[in-house]
């Protein structure tokens, strides 16, 4: 790890004000960030730790939640209004990582979190465009099995790890940030970018950009969601693919439908063509898989990740069953 | 009384304990007053009686607990600085340059040693071909520019702190001439392949015509195989910390061999043995992995280099890249069997990929050669040799993976005959060994078998595939034999102290990774002495004490127990020596006598005892010292011996997703008398965890294009985790084995065996899928 100045943030005009400095990145929990330090992937000049600034959870008069950039994982999975009005929400944190991870985890952190493939996490050994930019990328002819199917370029097939920010895709949460250029407002599902020719810009921020926080809309019903975690082990691994959903089925009819997925894309990869193939229609089985399949169309799977095409469409498929209530 | 560490040398012991917290510290595993029904161990005085055997805790237990057991990467002397390794990055050519300038100019750096700077040094000797031999390959250390894996050290750096030696080390860059390496399994095999050797024999037996006799086979089965690499993952890292004096090396290791370790460190370093001492006072799991290794090599060297004792500690990457582990394997399993369900053919050949001079053959055809009477027989191995790190044991090497292709095969059978799968095993079960034909020292697998079907619900399968379903949930049932070969090392000796004070010391170079040898060994010289446990106190671990007793094999327990008893005759006769005439034993013979509560009796009448205490005082003697050995292990050269595990595992399958949840797992023992039911039943559960991450989970992603690890972490190399494991029902028959000593036979590697077959013929009777690719994953069953 390169040695690096530490500074901790009072306010969040005080974190902007050392964060636009070159070199600089802010400190969340630092579950993600101090690792890639170790690897020496990231090499900051100087941390800001934000973890003091905005870490309440407070309800908007619209009926929305305003989530302070600073909560820490297990505290937003637990809090009573999440788990009762969003809990697809606090079923993605909690299939992330491990308690003692969500402990320190905070949601600036765990949206910002990046990639796991392991050619990008060997600095000293593996070509990796996102890490060295034009250098080539090891990962598509190499091992790919957790890698992406939808969005994916000829200069990288690397997924986004989070769950937590794949429900926050499928609830239209809406980022806050604050910067040098002053503060604004970006969709979550805008905040990702897809990887293009330049997979190492990996979000919309702009240098010295902080995320403040994240805005949930009333969406009174969210209460019927779910979030579904495929992975090889029960517990502690990655998504080979994750379903987000919600669903408000009025007379065997789709009203209203969200659906996120994890595990497929450089980004939390919202399933638009999905839940327009269902909006208004029939709340079958049928209608579910169909819609599951035309949101996978475009896949383009690579050598060891095939599967994950099919894994979506059932996993998609089975999460929408089980929110209409087992129907047919 | 537990020192789980000493030297008899004085001053190397006194630098030893510097900085050291914990080392000496009394413990004592017995409760004082109540509890005695619980604790068998509490009411022990006779020998024989009780404390062999009984469930009891690690003596070593509260100390870990507290922190305070110093682990090798723990110990401290004064002026120490930190190592980091810096690797290579391509499989094989040389080294042209190494750049260490701007780790040289980094904070607190200290010193950097290369192929260039460093001190001549002989290579490694690998297992067996000396008495003390323990390395992987015979490589140079940091000889020459040759680069021979991808991942190979090139550079140590000290420096002042650890994060300083990391940050240094990563500045290192090197540029190669590439050449052309092997990389690849079928490049490999394209080469040619080369017949497997084992004790200087290849590995190739026929017995009758197996093709002919599985082709007229009235039902058979012929199959491909596959296992996948797989690396050490101890918790604790592999960690070395060094020290010159003059020309003594001390050096505190995590090892499993600290003789063996001594030994290697003074051959390669040329200097004398008995300038090198080594210990390992606690090592969090050793598994095969933590032998010699290049990383002691390397930390003497640059200790001596930089005049600075050093801490070496690999990181986890540093594990996968320079330990070994699992090698790959191909096997081709066919077996043929008649419609009564005999078998009349077993051909288990196969290929698994080898290194140079590696003294592990990853035999995978071995747990064929004495499973089952089938008539006819063939066996074959091919090595296919890899630019790679060297082969390493890893914890039933080659019967683990083995075992998965015999044991899925045998439930094919059973599958094609419609027969239950116990049955058609306890059909085939052999009158002797099917290879050697010499009599079975114990066999009582049937037993367990039918111990184990009973308990763990067996009746309750459901034969047919794909029948019992929950929800989503698909439900299977499955089972799986595993034996593993009885051992006993010939270089078991240990030193016992008996004081007037009525004590016990009892010193033997055994090696504690976390099993409960500390403990097993202690109850056992207890339970030879009629001691109370805390009358006895274990040193171990320690290259100066008496002994050759290496981790391996299962074999610490017998070996050790051999000595001590050997050790026991010969205190007994010594202390007939020393009677005084009045003694209420005199005149009788070692023969007559036995310890009995503190002391010796009478056998046949205990009322004629005097203490140890009372027998040396009077003969005015502070202490009486004896040494033993077990002697050689003829009883393995008389009789087959085994032991014997029958696994049971229920899985839960999604039918949606393809995820595999092991939900119960029993295993059900035959493995002599078992010293220690708690530790026992830990190694047990240990094994068979270990076996569900070799039938689920576990894969080392190596880059067959460049040779490189690709996931050489925790995170992305998947052990299983908590929730991933079931409880775990063990049971045992506890039949002594009456050649074995104690009549115990090994158990630290046995439960590794037939657990993968188990939860392999559990997914095809919950799915109607028979996998036979390791690790079983969720796509093999969409």
């Amino acid at each position: 790890m390169k040695p690096f100045v530490y500074k901790k943030a009072g306010t969040v005009a005080e974190a902007v004000r050392a964060g636009a400095a070159p070199g600089a990145k802010y400190l969340g929990g630092g579950t993600n960030l101090v690792d890639l330090m170790r690897e020496t992937i990231e090499q900051p000049a100087t941390l800001v730790d934000v973890t003091g600034l905005s870490s309440d959870i407070r309800r908007l008069r619209d009926g929305g939640l305003l989530i302070g950039a600073a909560v820490r994982n297990t505290e937003l999975a637990t809090h009573r209004e999440v788990r009762t009005r969003y809990p697809v929400l606090t079923r993605a944190v909690v299939a992330g990582a491990s308690g003692q991870i969500r402990n320190m985890a905070t949601v600036g952190g765990n949206m910002l979190q990046r990639t796991r493939c392991a050619y990008f996490y060997d600095a000293k050994g593996s070509r990796c465009n996102k890490r060295n930019p034009g250098q080539g990328c090891d990962a598509i002819e190499g091992f790919n099995r957790m890698h992406a199917i939808l969005g994916a370029s000829s200069a990288c097939v690397a997924t986004h790890p989070s769950d937590m920010s794949v429900a926050l895709a499928a609830l239209d949460a809406v980022v806050h940030l604050d910067g040098p250029g002053g503060p604004r407002e970006v969709p979550l599902t805008e905040l990702h970018r897809l990887p293009g020719e330049t997979p190492e810009v990996e979000t919309v921020l702009r240098q010295g950009e902080l995320v403040t926080a994240v805005e949930l809309p009333p969406l009174s019903w969210a209460k019927r969601s779910t979030y579904r975690k495929v992975r090889d082990r029960a517990s502690y691994a990655f998504a080979l693919v994750s379903v987000a959903a919600a669903i408000d089925v009025r007379g065997g009819k789709v009203k209203e439908v969200r659906i996120a997925l994890g595990g497929v894309a450089h980004k939390p990869w919202r399933a638009r063509e999905a839940e327009a193939a269902l909006s208004g229609g029939p709340a079958t089985v049928k209608a579910f898989r169909a819609a599951a399949e035309a949101e996978l169309a475009d896949a383009r799977p690579l050598r060891d990740n095939g599967f994950k095409v099919e894994l979506a469409a059932r996993t998609i498929t089975a999460v929408l069953g089980e929110l209409a209530g087992g129907v047919r | 009384m537990n020192e789980w560490s000493s030297s008899k040398r004085g001053d190397l012991s006194r630098r030893r304990m510097l900085g050291v917290v914990g080392a000496g510290v009394v413990v004592s595993a017995l409760p004082s007053r109540s509890g005695a029904a619980t604790r068998p161990g509490a009411q022990a005085r006779t020998a024989g009686e009780g404390l062999v055997g009984a469930p009891l805790p690690r003596i070593e237990g509260p100390l870990k607990v507290r922190g305070a057991a110093p682990y090798a990467a723990e110990f401290t002397f004064a002026g120490m600085v930190y190592a980091a390794l810096a690797f290579s990055t391509i499989a094989k050519g040389r080294i042209i340059s190494i750049d260490t300038g701007a780790a040289e100019a980094a904070p607190g750096f200290v010193h950097v040693m290369t192929h260039v700077n460093a001190p001549r040094m002989r290579p490694m000797m690998p297992w067996a071909s000396s008495e003390k031999a323990a390395g992987n390959d015979a490589w140079p250390i940091m000889q020459d520019d040759r680069v021979r894996w991808n991942g190979q050290p090139i550079a140590v750096v000290l420096a002042e702190t650890q994060e300083q030696a990391d940050h240094a080390a990563s500045l290192i860059s090197a540029t190669y001439e590439e050449e052309p390496a092997t990389t690849s399994f079928a490049q490999a095999k394209a080469n040619g392949t080369e017949t497997a050797v084992l004790g200087g024999q290849p590995v190739h037996i026929e017995i009758g015509d197996a093709e002919a006799a599985l082709a007229a086979a009235a039902v058979s089965v012929d199959a491909t195989f596959h296992t996948p690499y797989q690396n050490h993952n101890a918790i604790e890292p592999h960690a070395v910390t060094v020290a010159w004096h003059g020309n003594e090396l001390e050096v505190h290791d995590a090892s499993q061999s600290v003789v063996h370790n001594a030994w290697s460190l003074a051959q390669i370093l040329g200097i004398e043995e008995h300038q090198v001492h080594v210990t390992s006072p606690y090592v969090g799991g050793s598994f095969g992995g933590k032998f010699m290794g290049m990383h002691q090599v390397l930390a003497a060297a640059s200790s001596r280099l930089s005049g600075r004792p050093v801490r070496l500690t690999l990181s986890r990457a540093g594990v996968y890249r320079l330990v070994g582990g699992r090698a790959l394997t191909e096997q081709r399993l066919a077996l043929g069997a008649g419609r009564d369900g005999r078998f009349v053919a077993l051909i288990h050949t196969g290929t698994s990929t080898h290194t140079p001079d590696s003294p592990h053959p990853e035999l995978a055809q071995f747990v064929s050669y004495s499973s089952y009477a089938t008539g006819t027989l063939k066996i074959d191995l091919q090595w296919a040799h890899l630019d790679m790190v060297a082969n390493a044991a890893m914890r039933a090497p080659g019967e683990a993976v083995g075992s998965f292709a015999l044991e899925s095969a045998v439930d094919e059978v059973a599958v094609a005959l419609g027969m239950d799968p116990i049955e058609l095993r306890i059909r085939n079960e052999p009158q002797a060994d099917p290879l050697t034909g010499l009599p079975f020292s114990s066999r009582n697998i049937v037993e367990a078998w039918r111990a184990g079907a009973k308990r763990f619900g067996w009746e309750r399968r459901n034969p047919t595939p794909r029948a019992v379903r929950q929800g989503d949930w698909l439900i299977g049932m499955g089972c799986g034999a595993g034996s593993h070969m009885y051992a006993r090392e010939s270089g078991g000796a240990a030193r016992l102290t008996l004081t007037k004070h009525g004590t016990a010391t009892i010193d033997i170079a055994a090696h504690d990774a976390g099993m409960g040898t500390a403990t097993v060994l202690t109850q056992i010289t207890a339970d030879q002495l009629a001691l109370r446990l805390d009358q006895v106190r274990l040193r171990a671990a320690d290259s100066a004490l008496p002994g050759v007793v290496p981790g391996i094999g299962s074999s610490q327990t017998t070996t050790a127990a051999a000595t001590i008893i050997a050790a026991q005759r010969k205190a007994v006769a010594e202390l007939l020596k020393l009677l005084r005439r009045d003694s209420p034993l005199a005149g009788l013979t070692a023969d007559e006598v036995t310890p009995r509560d503190g002391g010796l009796a009478k056998t046949d009448d205990p009322a004629r005892h005097e203490s140890y205490s009372s027998i040396l005082t009077r003969a005015r003697r502070d202490e009486l010292v004896v040494e033993a050995t077990g002697g050689n292990p003829t009883e393995s050269e008389q009789y087959s011996m085994y032991s014997y595990a029958a696994v049971f595992c229920e899985v839960r399958v999604n039918a949606v997703t393809g995820e595999i949840r092991v939900s119960r797992l029993l295993g059900s023992m035959d493995c002599g008398r078992v010293v220690n039911a708690r530790t026992a039943a830990g190694q047990f559960r240990g094994g068979m965890v270990m076996a569900i991450g070799l039938a689920l989970t576990e894969e080392t992603l190596y880059d067959e294009r460049t040779a490189r690890i690709m996931n050489p972490s925790l995170s992305e190399y998947h052990v299983p985790v908590h929730a991933d494991v079931p409880e775990i029902d063990v049971i045992w028959t506890g039949i002594p084995d009456p050649q074995a000593p104690l009549g115990a036979r090994g158990i630290g590697e046995l439960s590794m065996n037939g657990t993968a077959a188990a939860i392999a013929n559990a997914v095809h009777n919950a799915t109607g899928t028979r996998v036979r690719r390791l690790p079983i994953t969720l796509d093999q069953l969409l």
